[in-house]
């Protein structure tokens, strides 16, 4: 296969290890602001999943049980989060940021006993036939369950969301709330609902950290990969393939750098780490025009400021 | 049958006291039971784990009153939280959401440290150097607020995650600086910058335990009452703020307006970070910032965007930061203990607040709401 | 004729404080038929058709449809009854196909042979009634008029028999107008009713089958269009007063101050809602600008005050020339402005009195414990002038607005209807004023929708209609008749009229 070859497999595998969090996050991220909500609480959302669901596998030794926990702690804080910007119709800037903040306080706080322990993991699972697949067996057949559910989840989402009823009427609600509306959609209804549902699989994504891809407990598991979600959902257009590829390259880059620092050549750590965001605002210039919102179905509550009255 | 939130049309006289005042019972409460949990996780008896979680709530809270040593320790967290803080109100004030205070406090403080050690450090005389560092916190802070305020003027772009984005450019950057070019070769090989030369430096008072920078806050908060009530800026900010559309029906440029708020929002934030450098920390280093940029968000929601509330909410935010740290010390009680009350509080005040607006009914089915 | 009629709405009345906006209106609709309803601005029109869509309920009166009462009406419920209004704004999702849009809502499983079936179905509707769109096109792509056939395929959808279409052509090219009229005369061949709202003769004349016309909340009367002609529909619309007022005294004829030349302004959908108008004001003078709302009055005084771009043509002020889009150049120039959105536009609800007293001023007011004298002189009733000015009632806050543009001394005051929506008192006092700027000199454009102010006050009138400027006539109410005609869209002598 030649040296590029492995380089670029084993680059493209790590990179879609790597990029499960974000693209659970991603994931979650949007159903929740498809709908209109904006949520900027992921760090928050997804330093709960990792305790959740690291606790609960201490505890019990069962990893199903600790992602059901993992999820249940994610629709808590998704839970206020709704009420706040739904039911209450506060900024949901602040909203957003206060999860953060609760989210990793909470964190922090109970998460000390864990420090430094371990917990049932999920192992990386060779697909039995298609594992064996020369080149696409090693990028994709090679990884985790969690991983798999990740990837799995994509197509479904993107079935969801532009194939069902369901789905439709989510993206009219995020992108004209007043056709919904007199269509006889509960608006709030569906605001409330999927914030919740999607903060229960943004906190899948730090479950996978803490219980696939770090051995131990400790503090600030995340990273700020939280915020490169948030980058990533914009980047992505808020549509699930997109996402998936973003993910990848987002979290490709960190694997691209230590891959290419093995290779010997020259690349700046720091400028591969800011890359991810630098790219998101040259996205965001170059889809600002009210053309290209329009054409990319943007949920309407959002990449516009909220000065805007509106009425939901 | 909906449960139906209905708009009050008044509040009941003493609601502006009482409101709060059961909000922050309400997260006082929600934080004695967290705090109690985490003593439980640490195996203690339920007893113990009460007793220990009210005693330090209540030291955190009383540092800033229990001592010298808390009150200037307040103080002085405080400073940085304050600048921000106040910067953030001039853009909230006119919807201009800037999110992007942690990074442009680096900035300043990249400024500040780039004037100190590499542009002028030959300059002796503290009451040039400071002011200077000052200004070069100032430009650091309104540069990186330029790029967001451009492309909300000409692009119309949304300046949130903009502004959000650039706090990460501003941390790599840091970290490539601290851990390469600036890497001071007497650091015994950790990442740091080399020390500010005395002249950088704010001069102390009461025996060392309070920074003179202290009063830039108190300066600027005064500076922005008098600034938002009597100048011409001020008018125009809050007409902005209050109908864009009467605005430009005023002939005021609304895009203008915001931009503008922008950058003067940075260039505070740059200043704080400029004073941790100059007051605090006399160098350069990776994390610098205890998250001072996202914590002044709340603060600046908290006190409403008024200067003198801002001032009041940071002391007391930067008490519980203060107590935090000797509690971490003397107590073995985390550092997320204060984000996670912070949180709290922002979020039982401003439900709190939000919860006395409404009034709870139960909507009977086939109730139609009565039109016209 | 035996048959039965599809609704009937017998003794419709709704009073809101301080005006009876329907008064004992009777009127039946038959399947098969395009009724026209025909009125003034404030004649009661609008306000019918949301009661019979449910949105409001009548303070007395019932409503039949084929005969049966249908209870208390709610826009849903009205939907449900097969009662289905497009109104100007569209409610449709841009990145979703028509298809997708008119399915919008629908309770059973989305796939794709249900969407394959109503594609079909949107094609034979549009052939089969002129209204041609393409089914799998994504909204933000089509035209207006091809969004509005979208809205119109929404209710045929949902089974609507009776469909009202509110001022349609406002926002249709004279093409697409002809397009869609053709489509209504399919449609009630079918069997559906259609209540068609609309100011512009012509096309009353050319689509309704029979006309009711409306004044002052009561049917003056319901003609057969065989019966109709443009003469007797314009005199039932305007009425009967062959009472001349004394003419108020010619202006001191001076130079023009304000001048207009080939004025094209656009409005926000992108079509030329300004075309080619000219027009002069002269020292001294209070030209009004008659004509029914929506004819290209907003964007007129947007444009003269430079809150909207001009495409082009040119305005001056003294001879100098003001520049498209530059509000402070004419603030500078003294050109005031009291536009019809008070709330909206020319205050700021949450600051005091005071502050929006000097709101164009740099600085803000002094706190010296002088009350501002303005209001003494404008009589503003309020209990601190520290009071936010969202608390102030209506007319308060007009005087306020009125305070605030002549205290600076202008040179040029445009007042979109300024005393609409206001108590006698505060009407006769800007009424007043506005009489004493003329004779300081002041060059005045008055817009308004209200004949008997601009009877009042103008010394010329000049009728707006479609964006241009179809005639002027004197001040006097003998011309009432001619004035109708021109806002209705009958071509007049154009020019000035002694």
């Amino acid at each position: 296969m030649g040296e590029t070859g492995v380089f670029l497999v084993s680059v493209l595998g790590a990179a879609i290890q790597s990029g499960t969090p974000l693209l659970f996050a991603v994931l979650g991220t949007i159903l929740v602001e498809r709908s209109g909500v904006m949520n900027l609480g992921l760090e928050g959302l997804m330093l709960v999943g990792a305790l959740a669901g690291f606790a609960a596998a201490s505890v019990t030794s069962n990893l199903l049980l600790a992602i059901l926990f993992a999820m249940m702690a994610g629709a808590l804080l998704g839970l206020l989060h709704a009420l706040f910007c739904v039911v209450l119709r506060i900024n949901q800037v602040v909203s957003g940021l206060a999860i953060t903040l609760l989210g990793s306080g909470i964190t922090g706080l109970w998460g000390t006993r864990f420090a430094g322990t371990t917990a049932a993991r999920f192992v990386p699972v060779k697909l039995p036939l298609l594992g064996d697949i020369p080149v696409l067996g090693q990028i994709f057949f090679g990884h985790d369950v969690l991983v798999y559910v990740a990837l799995g989840l994509v197509p479904l989402l993107w079935f969801f969301l532009y194939r069902t009823r369901f789905g439709m009427n989510l993206r009219a609600v995020g992108e004209e709330p007043r056709a919904a509306d007199s269509r006889g959609i509960d608006v709030y209804r569906v605001r409330f609902l999927y914030t919740i549902g999607g903060s229960a699989i943004t906190a899948l994504g730090g479950a996978y950290l803490s219980l696939a891809a770090n051995s131990l407990w400790m503090d600030n598991l995340t990273a700020g990969r939280g915020w490169i979600a948030i980058a990533l959902a914009l980047f992505a257009g808020w549509d699930p393939v997109k996402a998936l590829l973003g993910a990848t390259l987002f979290g490709g880059i960190s694997a691209l750098g230590f891959h290419l620092q093995a290779f010997g050549v020259p690349v700046s750590p720091y400028l591969l780490k800011m890359l991810p965001y630098l790219l998101t605002i040259g996205v965001l210039a170059l889809t600002s025009s009210e053309r290209s919102r329009r054409k990319l179905g943007t949920p309407s509550s959002l990449g516009i400021p909220y000065s805007r009255e509106e009425r939901m | 049958m909906k449960l139906q939130l209905e708009k009050r049309l008044r509040l009941p006289r003493f609601a502006w006291f009482t409101v709060p005042l059961y909000s922050l019972a309400f997260a006082f409460g929600v934080m004695f039971f967290v705090l109690a949990f985490f003593y439980l996780g640490q195996e203690q008896a339920a007893g113990t784990a009460f007793s220990r979680s009210g005693f330090a709530l209540v030291s955190l809270l009383s540092t800033p009153f229990s001592s010298w040593f808390g009150f200037f320790g307040s103080l002085t967290h405080m400073v940085p939280l304050a600048l921000v803080a106040l910067g953030l109100s001039v853009a909230y004030r006119v919807k201009a959401w800037n999110i992007g205070g942690e990074g442009q406090m680096y900035l300043g403080a990249m400024a500040a440290t780039w004037g100190a050690l590499f542009l002028f450090p030959g300059v002796s005389r503290p009451w040039v150097m400071l002011p200077l560092l000052c200004a070069m916190g100032l430009a650091g802070g309104a540069f990186w607020a330029l790029l967001p305020a451009l492309m909300k003027a000409f692009l119309r772009t949304d300046e949130i995650v903009v502004t959000l984005m650039l706090n990460y450019v501003a941390l790599f950057w840091a970290d490539f600086l601290v851990n390469g070019p600036w890497k001071n070769p007497a650091g015994f090989g950790f990442p740091g910058t080399a020390s500010f030369g005395v002249s950088a430096r704010f001069p102390t008072v009461f025996g060392a335990q309070l920074h003179t920078g202290f009063f830039l806050p108190l300066l600027v908060a005064v500076l922005l009452l008098l600034l938002q009530q009597k100048s011409a800026w001020g008018f125009r900010s809050r007409i902005v703020g209050d109908n864009p559309l009467a605005a430009r029906y005023a002939g005021i440029s609304v895009r203008r307006t915001g931009a503008m708020a922008l950058l003067a929002s940075g260039a505070l934030s740059g200043l704080a970070g400029a004073v941790q450098m100059m007051g605090v920390q006399h160098s350069f280093q990776q994390g610098f910032s205890s998250g001072y940029g996202y914590t002044a968000i709340i603060v600046a929601w908290l006190a409403r965007l008024n200067p003198l509330g801002i001032l009041l909410v940071s002391f007391l935010f930067g008490g519980m930061q203060m107590g935090n740290s000797s509690l971490q010390m003397f107590h073995g009680v985390p550092s997320a203990l204060t984000p996670t009350l912070q949180a709290l509080l922002l979020f039982s005040l401003l439900g709190g607040e939000s919860l006395s607006r409404f009034r709870i009914r139960w909507k009977k089915p086939g109730e139609v709401a009565d039109h016209g | 004729m035996a048959r039965k009629p599809l609704l009937e709405m017998e003794n419709i009345s709704r009073v809101f404080p301080g005006i009876r906006a329907n008064d004992g209106i009777c009127l039946q609709l038959f399947s098969g038929e395009v009724l026209a309803l025909l009125g003034e601005n404030g004649a009661g029109k609008t306000t019918l058709m949301n009661i019979l869509f449910g949105m409001y309920q009548p303070s007395s009166g019932s409503i039949r449809l084929r005969g049966k009462s249908p209870g208390r009406l709610s826009p849903t419920k009205a939907l449900q009854m097969g009662i289905g209004m497009v109104q100007q704004h569209f409610s449709l999702v841009p990145s979703f196909s028509v298809a997708e849009n008119i399915t919008l809502g629908w309770k059973t499983r989305s796939n794709r042979e249900m969407l394959r079936g109503v594609e079909r179905k949107i094609q034979q509707l549009g052939a089969h009634f002129g209204l041609p769109v393409d089914p799998r096109a994504k909204v933000w792509t089509l035209s207006v008029g091809e969004k509005q056939r979208v809205e119109i395929l929404k209710l045929l959808f949902t089974g609507a028999q009776i469909l009202v279409l509110d001022e349609p052509t406002a926002v249709l090219t004279p093409g697409e107008s002809q397009q869609l009229l053709a489509a209504i005369r399919k449609m009630v061949r079918q069997g559906s009713g259609v209540i068609f709202i609309s100011h512009k003769l012509e096309e009353v004349l050319s689509i309704s089958d029979r006309i009711v016309v409306l004044r002052h909340g009561k049917v003056v009367g319901t003609v057969d269009r065989s019966e109709a002609d443009e003469t007797t529909l314009v005199k039932m619309m305007m009425g009967h007063e062959p009472e001349p007022l004394a003419l108020l005294p010619s202006p001191p004829r001076g130079l023009p101050r304000l001048e207009v030349k080939g004025l094209q302004v656009k409005n926000d959908r992108g079509h030329l809602a300004i075309r080619n108008l000219s027009l002069e004001v002269q020292r001294g003078e209070i030209l009004g600008l008659a004509g029914v709302s929506g004819n290209g009055q907003r964007e007129l005084a947007q444009a003269l005050y430079g809150l909207r771009r001009v495409v082009s043509g040119s305005i001056s002020l003294d001879g100098i020339s003001l520049e498209s889009g530059n509000v402070h150049q004419r603030i500078l120039h003294r050109f005031s402005y009291i536009p019809a959105d008070r709330k909206g536009v020319a205050s700021c609800p949450n600051l005091s009195v005071r502050e929006n007293l000097s709101l164009k001023k740099r600085l803000p007011p002094v706190r010296n414990g002088k009350q501002n004298p303005l209001i003494r002189t404008f009589s503003i009733q309020v209990a601190s002038e520290k009071m936010p000015v969202r608390l102030l009632s209506g007319g308060n806050l007009q005087k306020v607005i009125v305070a605030r543009e002549l205290s600076a001394k202008p040179t040029f005051i445009l007042a979109d209807n300024p005393t609409w929506g206001l108590d006698i008192q505060t009407t006769g006092l800007v009424s007043r004023i506005l009489r004493e700027e003329a004779k300081r000199g002041t060059a005045i454009l008055l817009i308004s929708s209200d004949l008997e102010e601009l009877f009042r006050l103008s010394d010329r009138i000049a009728v707006l209609f479609e964006g241009s400027i179809m005639g002027y006539a004197p001040p006097d109410r003998t011309y009432r008749e001619k004035i109708g005609r021109m806002m209705a869209g009958i071509q007049g002598e154009s020019g000035e009229d002694a």
